[in-house]
């Protein structure tokens, strides 16, 4: 299998004249397809890892590759087209825009690509809205759904470009249960429907138990990285 | 850019007050600024219009001893092919002579006119209150102010002596009110022949008068010169209305400068309104602009969704305040009244001007927005999903 994503020896070290270091040399790669989770404590640098993996934050040396390309020197525009392009973000808190609705904000990503809103891509949002079961509530503003549902609708808006990587931060941090037990039943389904790569950041071991590849983060080194 | 303005379309919409706050704000200030316009451009026309409307504008007279302009019918076809903005043109024989009249006697200026000419210049025929005005040889019209200190009827004789001590005899068929006391008191107006048989000077005059179209009343100093160059006679001395009265037009300037300060502190009010509540803005939709950055927004499209809340806030508030500002222009000149129901200040309502106050209204929204915009486009998606 290819390789989507590479990191070579990531050193993070936040402030100039404090300096902390985050992480330590991390070398990394994963697989096209592949489903990734990360654990570790908080504050043992999992966050900054996957922002840095999501082009959000640079690493203080080393190098991301992603798709072969080094995103290391690249313009901020060429960065906010890969993101839109290649990656997919879901977060701990949903981050929808609250001025829009379900369906838009599911749409918003192919916007910003710069694409017009036709019959078909409507329907396709649509058909990710149902896939994570919001067919009733597509034409809620954000702020009128429950957590759950922002969270189904962020997955939904993640996967609109089908980007090759999707990248969830905690991404039931927030959410009772049952609902956490539905999301990873959903992320695991379109892992396996549309091959997306999936790199999940969690606390919960129990969870992390249930994806293909375990990697620990601890104090900002790899602790632990098992393959099932 | 399309995504832009819908993004800022949206923002707006979200949040209806705080849009409607901003709209009303920018208004009052357009309105504020096409009312003062108004005002004072209507002011200074009224009183333009007091002081020089019905004078002579550019007067041309003799350097010579004996004043006198002989064949002038040349020296007009020149002036009239002068310059465009020539409105008027009247000729003028002027002489002084003594008035008598029963008991009384006092120092007169005849003035013989081409009546229907000089009406152009000097409305003589509407400001007539009673009788007519001089057709035929030896009628004179007075001023009323005249007629009410010596009593003289309606065709009564009086007696003019020259200074040559010639006596004529006159009829007064009318009398005039030109609203100016000195002229209603110091004027005997007749025909240009009259004044010529009076004096005796055969067919000569003593000055040319002209006016000035509207437009170039505030040029007559261009005018003139271009007719001095054209005439190009030293005899000859042209004269216009801006030298004969700096004072009101230094009057006229300073109030243009303290309009035009009222009218800029009102914009920069407005422009510092926008400014600081866009930045706000900014802040409270700082975590938006995170979330689409991390979906792969470009830092320019940011911008722009700033820049069009800036155009659209402008646009409606530029129209909101034509119409207020319109509307208090109305109201002003309907309800503030005269007791003979004339407005007690004549607004001039410029649609240029409106125009051009509206339009600058939706620049400076825009310019406005430009701080936010950067701001929007150097924030930094990280520091939103960090620190959440």
């Amino acid at each position: 299998m290819n390789n989507i994503l590479e990191l070579k020896n990531i050193d993070k070290i936040y402030g100039t004249d404090i300096k902390t270091q985050v992480l330590y040399d991390i070398n990394l790669s994963f697989e096209q397809g592949s489903f990734n989770s990360i654990i570790g404590q908080s504050g043992s640098g999992k966050s900054t890892l996957l922002n840095i993996i999501g082009t959000l934050d640079k690493p203080t040396s080393g190098e991301v590759l992603i798709d072969n390309n080094n995103v290391g020197n690249m313009s901020n525009n060429k960065l906010a087209a890969i993101r839109n392009r290649m990656i997919g973000f879901v977060f701990q808190f949903h981050y929808l825009l609250p001025e829009f609705t379900a369906l838009e904000n599911v749409l918003m990503p192919y916007e910003i690509k710069g694409g017009k809103i036709t019959k078909e891509i409507v329907k396709k949002a649509e058909e990710y809205l149902s896939l994570v079961g919001l067919d009733n509530v597509k034409n809620n503003l954000a702020t009128k759904m429950s957590g759950g549902q922002q969270q189904r609708t962020a997955i939904a808006r993640a996967l609109i470009n089908e980007p090759k990587i999707i990248l969830a931060d905690e991404p039931t941090g927030n959410l009772d249960s049952d609902s956490t037990e539905n999301i990873y039943e959903l992320l695991r389904k379109i892992n396996q429907e549309i091959g997306t790569t999936f790199i999940i950041i969690t606390h919960d071991r129990k969870i992390a138990e249930k994806t293909d590849r375990i990697i620990e983060i601890k104090d900002g080194r790899i602790n632990l990285d098992i393959r099932k | 850019m399309r995504l832009g303005y819908k993004i800022a379309v949206r923002f707006l919409k979200s949040n209806k007050g705080q849009t409607l706050l901003i709209i009303l704000g920018i208004a009052i200030g357009v309105s504020v600024q096409i009312f003062i316009g108004s005002l004072i451009q209507g002011l200074q026309k009224s009183l333009v219009e007091k002081t020089i409307g019905n004078s002579s504008q550019i007067t041309i007279s003799s350097n010579m001893d004996d004043k006198i302009i002989s064949d002038y019918d040349k020296l007009l076809t020149d002036i009239e092919t002068a310059d465009d903005n020539i409105k008027e043109i009247s000729v003028a024989a002027d002489y002084p002579a003594f008035l008598e009249y029963s008991e009384n006697s006092q120092s007169i200026l005849i003035r013989g006119f081409e009546i229907d000419k000089a009406d152009g210049i000097y409305n003589f025929i509407e400001s007539i209150e009673d009788g007519t005005y001089p057709r035929n040889d030896n009628e004179i019209i007075l001023g009323v102010d005249l007629k009410k200190e010596y009593g003289i009827q309606l065709n009564d004789e009086i007696k003019l002596i020259t200074t040559n001590q010639d006596t004529v005899m006159c009829k007064v068929v009318g009398f005039f009110d030109l609203k100016v006391s000195s002229l209603n008191k110091n004027w005997g107006i007749t025909t240009l022949s009259t004044a010529q048989n009076i004096f005796d000077i055969g067919n000569t005059i003593t000055s040319i008068e002209i006016q000035v179209k509207e437009a170039a009343v505030f040029t007559a100093d261009e005018v003139a010169d271009k007719i001095i160059e054209k005439i190009d006679n030293n005899n000859l001395k042209v004269e216009n209305w801006k030298v004969q009265n700096e004072q009101l037009l230094s009057g006229l300037q300073g109030q243009s400068i303290s309009s035009i300060m009222i009218q800029v502190f009102v914009l920069i009010s407005v422009v510092l309104g926008i400014a600081s509540v866009l930045a706000i803005t900014v802040i409270q939709k700082s975590r938006q602009i995170g979330i689409l950055k991390a979906m792969g927004i470009k830092n320019s499209s940011t911008s722009y969704v700033f820049l069009f809340e800036g155009l659209i806030l402008g646009m409606f508030g530029a129209i909101l305040g034509i119409i207020l500002g319109l509307g208090l222009s109305l109201a002003f000149t309907k309800f503030a009244l005269n007791p003979d129901g004339t407005p007690v200040i004549a607004l001039y309502i410029s649609y240029p001007f409106i125009l051009v106050s509206g339009l600058i209204a939706v620049v400076s929204s825009v310019l406005a927005a430009l701080i936010p915009a950067v701001k929007s486009s150097k924030l930094n998606p990280i520091d939103i999903i960090r620190n959440n």
